[in-house]
């Protein structure tokens, strides 16, 4: 990029950019870099499209939070140049969701993998999500636990190889779009790291979304995934998406299964309004209470840390 | 007047308010009348059952050991109660029963009986519910163990808002009651004199 | 700072140590509950729950204990003082988030009513069997706070204790009740809010630019930054650098454990509490803690009758363990006794402590109840033949 590009310099760093700067430079952690993730691994990319969002959004990057589990995507947090907390292997939700409701001025986001969220983690996914917890989960789905060396998923599609399916995975994998459109989420869509407009545009209108947003990015992982299944290298994979991905908004979730190499749909499949847990719970406090009732968010929490 | 440590046992079905017994008597001993009351109760299923209960030490004294061993003083408002915590209890044990609801057997010539139809006293009043109350002002009067004042205050403190009114005349029906009905024995062993 | 009188119910209460507990944690300060139903430590939340709607605090109860550990961890550092209740099997499943509190350094309190184990136990009645689990639940090597109390007065004064000493030291600080302390109904005093002295959080008062979340001064014990408050941290819960960084190195590992065990080593002076009676001249120390200790009260009385004399210890700090203390106690004594609801494991780490200078004496108990007075007496005047 040129010192005098007209590119939009992103908020977070209100200084010219110079040559060697990248756009996104503001948003990360530069004296991390170079980061862990392996070449044309889609983690990165989506991190870029997140900040991309942020920045377009012009969020006060003071109050948004990154909260992330473990494995691959769990070293988000690590990068991002926000508040951000690298926890315990499937807990990054309830972690968040401590932390939003703590700090209802906060803009909690989850990032992780689809191992983290939804096998170790589901329980918390299925349960924010019932309780339409404000938070955004961005979920890296590259079908294989990539940080432990290429093992089986609760994504993995039916007969796709990986460490600990040899001979070809025989378990049912879930279709996220359905399962969190299931237990309750109000925003729901599905991109890949292919389609890096439309997911920036959906993160945009997931972070925008009051109560539990949900988006799945569909991702390469050329070192597992794809040497395990003879698929190619990356490039080989984002050529795969861009044949067989299907953008179809109207679809039931129900019905965006994902079976291997077949076609991927993609889309926003839920956009709806209904009270967050809090909006519930203030409700419901205020109208059984009356005046009496002290609003979680009437006392600033410096206060209450004792702290002026 | 009962001197040194109490032990006490309320009995009878869930839901009858043995629990709140509990609470009455223990806070009218350590907040109204300064002396020491620990409290334990039955959990789980057997906290819903027939045989609900709650065990009290009471001494002027600090309570080291928290458990009942053996009631000095037995309330009981189930048939189950009884057959259950009767055994236990001391050889110059007080047994105060529900006279419509509980019918002991023989008990020891050392013991005490006294029965008092706590429910058609409440029911005289409107409300059933409140028998445990009536019991707890018979047992007040009969024992003497925690002052009429501090049980009052405790009652107060301690029954829903707005049933105030309602539990203090239950306290006190049940209080009259013992009264006028050992009256009516010193009476009659007069006469028989 | 003072209590802020909002959250604390000033006067006498007749109440069992699970709502005096909870009493003492919304006086602390307490605005973030999550938690999830356990005997016997339910009384505790369903009080949390009716209170804190008249605080300004936030109740949620989660989908299970892990669930609710990592919460309370994202609260704290969201800013408000957060603590759990449970139970042994809820404890079983805290313990990863507990690690990980110890090692981000969160402020928090962690409850647990112990009943009776292994696995489902006795769930409402009463044992001391978490005590080891206590101290080293989690995986690998740190230093943590834990206390015990002995009665539903203690429970409410020892829960603000417990919040103080997790602000002070910036570690989680498991409040270690019993089935017994936490069902029994007696009388509780709540002192005035300007009474009760409370620790306030030690947040950093660097600008953005200079602060890194894990420097340290010479206490080892580093400031904090609330998420929201502009300083953009990172934190983690792999080895980690002053900087909050990962940094897998053995230098690294060597600094941060030694580091996270001498914050609270070093200070175990400032952290034990610890009541002695009668320990001058004295043949043989009752050592207990919790209802145990409670029970035996009755026992060492009636030993005194006899002309034993017997001197008493009784532990409400547990972890870390009032090592010097003891020791000092063994040169001049023939043997410690230590009652407990467990079979052991206190009794071993003072028999540890002692190192052969006097016998130590284990009076076991399985669960499910307290010791007979009686049995503590016997081994008492057993120790003393």
């Amino acid at each position: 990029m040129s010192s005098k590009s007209t590119t939009k310099t992103p908020q977070a760093e209100r200084v010219t950019t110079t040559e060697d700067i990248h756009p996104m430079t503001g948003f990360l952690r530069m004296d991390r870099m170079p980061h862990i993730w392996c070449p044309t691994c889609g983690i990165g990319t989506t991190v870029k499209c997140f900040a991309a969002a942020l920045d377009k959004e012009n969020y006060d990057l003071d109050k948004v939070a990154v909260v992330s589990g473990i494995g691959c995507t769990g070293r988000v947090a690590g990068y991002m140049k926000l508040d951000s907390f690298h926890t315990t292997h499937g807990r990054a939700i309830p972690f968040a969701t401590g932390l939003h409701l703590a700090n209802p001025e906060l803009k909690v986001v989850v990032f992780s993998g689809d191992g983290d969220l939804i096998a170790i983690g589901g329980n918390h996914f299925i349960h924010a999500a019932r309780r339409n917890i404000d938070i955004t989960v961005i979920c890296i789905n590259n079908f294989i636990y990539g940080m432990t060396g290429g093992q089986c998923a609760p994504t993995t599609p039916l007969t796709a190889n990986t460490s600990t399916t040899p001979y070809g995975n025989y378990e049912h994998p879930f279709n996220l779009p359905h399962l969190a459109t299931s237990c309750g989420a109000v925003y729901v869509a599905r991109w890949s790291a292919l389609h890096i407009r439309r997911l920036t545009k959906s993160l945009q209108e997931a972070l925008r979304k009051k109560g539990f947003s949900f988006v799945e990015v569909i991702t390469p992982c050329s070192t597992l995934y794809a040497r395990r299944n003879k698929l190619g290298t990356g490039l080989d994979l984002m050529n795969y998406y861009h044949d067989m991905c299907e953008i179809d908004h109207d679809v039931h979730p129900e019905d965006v299964d994902i079976n291997f190499q077949e076609n991927i749909t993609l889309g926003k499949f839920v956009d709806i309004e209904k009270p967050t847990f809090l909006d519930c719970l203030e409700d419901g406090y205020k109208e059984k209470l009356g005046d009496k009732y002290l609003s979680v968010r009437s006392s600033h929490t410096r206060e209450l840390v004792g702290h002026d | 007047m009962i001197k040194g440590q109490v032990e006490i046992r309320v009995t009878g079905y869930g839901g009858q308010g043995v629990v709140l017994s509990g609470y009455i008597i223990g806070r009218a001993v350590t907040i109204y009348d300064d002396k020491n009351a620990t409290m334990t109760q039955s959990f789980g299923p057997e906290a819903r059952g027939s045989a609900c209960s709650i065990s009290m030490i009471i001494s002027p004294d600090p309570i080291y050991y928290p458990y009942v061993t053996s009631p000095n003083i037995l309330i009981v408002m189930s048939p189950e109660g009884y057959t259950k915590h009767y055994p236990g209890v001391t050889d110059d044990a007080i047994i105060i029963v529900e006279e419509d609801i509980v019918h002991p057997g023989k008990i020891k010539d050392t013991q005490t009986l006294y029965t008092c139809p706590a429910t058609r006293i409440a029911e005289e009043l409107g409300r059933r519910l409140v028998l445990n109350v009536v019991m707890l002002g018979f047992f007040t009067a009969a024992t003497e163990l925690i002052s009429e004042e501090a049980m009052r205050k405790s009652i107060e403190a301690s029954v829903p808002e707005g049933t105030q009114k309602l539990n203090l005349t239950a306290f006190n029906n049940g209080y009259a009651y013992f009264q006028e009905s050992k009256e009516k024995a010193e009476e009659k062993a007069r006469t028989q004199a | 700072m003072k209590a802020d009188p909002k959250g604390v119910l000033t006067g006498a209460h007749y109440i069992d140590g699970d709502h005096a507990c909870a009493e003492g944690a919304i006086a602390a300060g307490c605005r973030f509950f999550a938690g999830y139903p356990i005997t016997p430590s339910t009384e505790a939340a369903e009080r949390i729950a009716s209170r804190f709607p008249f605080v300004g605090g936030t109740f949620i109860q989660m989908e299970d204990e892990l669930a609710s550990m990592a919460a309370i961890l994202g609260a704290s550092w969201g800013g408000r003082k957060s603590m759990t209740v449970t139970s042994g099997p809820g404890f079983s499943l805290m313990m990863e988030n507990i690690g990980l509190g110890v090692m981000m350094e969160v402020p928090c309190v962690i409850a647990n009513v112990q009943r009776g184990g292994p696995s489902t136990g006795l769930p409402t009645m009463v044992g001391q069997q978490d005590m080891m689990q206590a101290r080293w639940g989690s995986h690998g090597d740190y230093a943590i706070i834990a206390l015990a109390p002995q009665s539903p007065q203690e429970s409410f004064d020892l829960t603000i204790t417990a919040f103080n000493f997790s602000e002070k030291y910036r570690v989680p600080v498991l409040f270690m009740l019993d089935e017994c302390i936490g069902h029994m109904t007696e009388k509780v005093v709540i002192p005035p809010a300007e009474e009760i002295e409370i620790e306030p959080r030690r947040l950093t008062d660097k600008p953005p630019g200079d602060y890194l979340p894990y420097e340290t001064g010479k206490d080892l014990i580093p400031d904090m930054a609330d998420a929201g408050m502009g300083y953009r941290f990172h934190t983690t819960g792999l080895t980690h650098d002053e900087r909050g960084y990962p940094d897998m190195s053995v230098e690294c590992q060597g600094k941060l454990v030694r580091r996270l065990m001498d914050k609270i080593n070093n200070r175990v002076d400032d952290i034990t509490i610890i009541r002695k009676e009668k320990i001058d001249g004295a043949e043989v120390i009752l050592l207990s803690y919790g209802i145990s200790a409670r029970v035996s009260t009755l026992s060492i009385e009636k030993a005194r009758k006899k002309g034993v004399k017997v001197g008493r210890v009784r532990l409400i700090t547990i972890w870390p363990f009032p090592e010097k203390e003891i020791a000092k106690l063994a040169d001049k004594i023939k043997a410690f006794i230590v009652p407990e609801i467990n079979m052991g494991q206190i009794s071993r780490e003072v028999e540890r402590v002692v190192a052969g200078k006097c016998d130590v004496i284990s009076v076991p108990h399985a669960g499910g109840g307290v010791h007979d007075p009686e049995v503590i007496l016997e081994a008492i005047m057993e120790a003393v033949k």
